[in-house]
């Protein structure tokens, strides 16, 4: 056991390259859920931004288009799920669901000639001057363009929504479309832009992953990583910068695990630090629903903690005995990141209890009279 | 111009109508695929819908495959269409499936090498009671603390399936296996094994238990206040809270009954066709389910009719893999298809179409 070979700059700059698609596909899906459509075909848009972005990086040699070929994928397959849902009204649960199907089907169809081959090399973007600050240039300004762009992305999709005439008929068309429809704004069109937006970020979110995280190709490379997205804009309250939050807190439990996994740590070891760190998590999530409500009640907060202990408890026990069972030590590190997913799921939605705190339209299908 | 006007109720004719036409639109759009790859659409059609029921050369094996595919695919859609119907959506059947193998075949392994006929009843209940408390989880982060219970119950998937690799190389490991991952062959051990009944048919014990939870799903939703109280909640949840129906009551029932007969079927597949568990043990009828009950329009008798449709495409699917090198992907693209073709054609269900000539302004 060796924590040490564990550098704490590697961890900090593995972090970074895991939260990113996790931040890009829930930039778009929560753009799509704040103009009032439930998109749950996330996955399946990821995974094919991922071999579109793979298949054009491979056969154009440049890196760059391969993400502008998988943003394209993405939208191109959200489209299918628009012209279900906005034209043919069909209930957005299971178009989703078939967006997703269709989506792993076509992206291990498309993918079959692509197994085995390597894509290609994505340069560092080292930012200058600020690359040089101890610690923290080597953790966070020595990244691929595409972290920077997401963080970019990021506070440009707030900007949108806080202070733009554009951002405001979204979330009109999100809150009351048959308001907004008659002020006269065009919901279909939105909403089918807005689907458009989700499946070119999710398209983005899967190429990362098949370009520069992994980098190959392999069948289900996205891993359930669409679904954490999903449920990040949940635990966000459809916010861009709690999405941010969200996922580096993701991004942080999949590298520590990733970490954790290499350095072939005996799990019993690192369970005090597990149990430190997911106090740490609780403290921040709780501080933040605090002030999210814009008040920091007491009582709750106890309530929620110990909701969120009780959960926390039941799920690692339930680990650590089939882990205990089978004496092998990586069970409980490779389910955390969806154990995990479930915790702040329960913990987040207890808080919200009664009043959701999504969009009003959420799902609801829009017919123009 | 062509407009929609909203239909009062839903047409009754469409409703049975759409599934068909689906299918045959669906081949169609198929064939369109497989021609794009280069394969004559017809052949392929042929292989994948036909041969494995009616070619000589394939028909006597392919033809018991039929009710083996079916069974694990009838089981879980019922059980999940008793949700659907109350709005209430577990996509989390395929996590349920492999607990509940888990759980059944934990049970018989515990009794091995001793022999008893009670052993596999009681993998029988381990199996159901295993996938009806997984299925108990997203329940109750529903009900207590309102968590969205698709995202919990997907996210289950995922858990369930590094639990199943772990069982698979550790506490379930065959002694005898010469190290190699996965459990003692059950099927090959008399009193946990689950085998044909009836020869030539591939009718097993999930095939029967297939058979009961069709007509036990009948008699629930067309005579039982349950059943009602399901379908009033579907309708309109408002209504159904006017009613007094409870509706955390019935979030736990669906989710408990469909966790609990996708545990029957993993039991019924590991300890028959599948034999063990192991790393890679499910196949995703969790999901194809979804796309079985759908096809069923969330009616019994239509969910028994689309699992054996959804079988033979996984059984034409092989066959065309075999015979045409159709890679296998494609099935997986056929099914989503299928479920995407039948939601488009929903609209005629709900709404009429008419020409209409331009009002005048």
């Amino acid at each position: 056991m060796d924590l040490g070979s564990i550098s704490l700059v590697a961890f900090f700059a593995s972090l970074m390259v895991a939260s990113t698609p996790i931040l890009l596909a829930a930039l778009g899906e929560m753009i799509t859920e704040r103009a009032g459509v439930l998109n749950l075909g996330v996955e399946g848009m990821m995974i094919i931004g991922a071999i579109c972005g793979f298949a054009v990086a491979v056969e154009s040699g440049s890196a760059v288009m391969g993400f502008i070929g998988a943003a394209v994928g993405g939208a191109l397959l959200s489209m299918l799920f628009a012209l279900l849902t906005q034209f043919l009204y069909a209930t957005q649960v299971p178009s989703g669901l078939a967006l997703t199907l269709v989506g792993v089907g076509l992206a291990s169809f498309i993918g079959q000639p692509y197994v085995g081959e390597s894509p290609p090399a994505v340069a560092k973007m080292a930012i200058p001057v600020l690359e040089h600050i101890p610690f923290f240039g080597p953790a966070m300004f020595q990244h691929d363009a595409m972290v920077y762009i997401s963080i970019l992305l990021t506070i440009a999709i707030w900007a949108f929504l806080k202070f733009t005439r554009g951002g405001l008929i979204l979330r009109a068309v999100g809150e009351n479309h048959d308001a907004a429809h008659a002020l006269g704004y065009k919901v279909r069109l939105v909403r089918v832009m807005a689907i458009g937006f989700g499946g070119a970020l999710a398209g983005l979110g899967g190429a990362y992953i098949s370009l520069i995280r992994v980098p190959q190709w392999t069948d289900g490379i996205t891993a359930g990583i669409g679904w954490i997205a999903l449920a990040i804009v949940v635990f966000a309250s459809w916010k861009p910068g709690r999405v941010l939050f969200g996922a580096y807190l993701f991004g942080g439990l999949t590298a520590l695990q990733l970490n954790l996994q290499a350095a072939n740590v005996p799990l019993l070891l690192v369970l005090p630090y597990l149990v430190m760190l997911s106090g740490v998590i609780f403290l921040a999530i709780a501080v933040a629903a605090g002030s999210w409500k814009k008040t920091l009640d007491v009582k709750p907060t106890l309530k929620t903690f110990a909701q969120f202990i009780g959960t926390g408890l039941v799920l690692l026990l339930i680990g650590v005995l089939t882990n205990y069972a089978s004496g092998l030590d990586l069970l409980l590190l490779s389910s955390a990141p969806f154990v995990a997913t479930i915790v702040v799921l329960v913990v987040i939605s207890a808080r919200s209890k009664g009043a959701s705190n999504g969009p009003a339209m959420l799902g609801k299908i829009f017919q123009a009279h | 111009m062509i407009s929609l006007v909203k239909r009062p109720q839903p047409s009754k004719t469409w409703v049975v109508a759409t599934p068909i036409l689906a299918v045959i639109v669906t081949m169609i759009l198929g064939g369109l695929l497989f021609a794009a790859m280069g394969k004559d659409p017809f052949v392929a059609i042929r292989t994948i819908f036909w041969d494995p029921l009616f070619n000589p050369d394939f028909a006597a094996y392919s033809r018991p495959q039929l009710l083996v595919k079916a069974a694990p695919l009838i089981l879980i859609a019922i059980g999940l269409s008793l949700g659907f119907k109350a709005g209430i959506w577990n996509i989390g059947a395929e996590g349920q499936y492999i607990i509940g193998a888990i759980t059944g075949a934990s049970v018989g392994l515990a009794f091995y090498p001793m022999e008893a006929w009670y052993i596999f009843p009681l993998m029988v209940i381990a199996g159901a009671l295993g996938g009806f408390l997984w299925g108990l989880i997203p329940a109750l982060c529903k009900t207590k603390f309102n968590a969205p219970e698709i995202l919990v119950s997907l996210m289950l998937v995922y858990f369930a399936e590094q639990i199943m690799i772990s069982v698979s190389l550790g506490a379930l490991r065959n002694p005898e296996g010469n190290g190699f991952p996965g459990s003692r062959n059950l099927a090959q051990y008399a009193s946990s094994a689950n085998p044909e009944l009836i020869a030539g048919t591939g009718a097993h014990w999930g095939v029967m238990a297939a058979f009961a939870a069709v007509v036990a799903a009948y008699v629930l939703l067309s005579k039982h206040m349950l059943g009602f109280q399901i379908r009033v909640t579907g309708e309109s949840t408002r209504a159904a809270g006017f009613a007094g129906i409870n509706a955390n009551r019935l979030i736990i029932f669906c989710l408990g009954t469909s966790g609990a007969l996708a545990g029957l079927a993993g039991l019924f597949e590991v300890t028959g066709p599948a034999g063990q568990i192991t790393t890679s043990f499910n196949t995703g009828y969790g999901f194809t389910a979804i796309i079985v009950a759908f096809l069923g329009r969330l009616n019994p008798i239509g969910i028994l009719l689309a699992g054996l449709l959804l079988a033979l495409t996984f059984i034409g699917g092989e066959l065309a893999q075999f015979m045409l090198s159709l890679p296998s992907a494609s099935i997986q693209v056929f099914q989503g298809m299928l479920l995407m073709t039948l939601l488009a054609m929903d609209i005629f269900v709900n709404y009429k179409v008419v020409w209409r000539k331009k009002e005048a302004v």
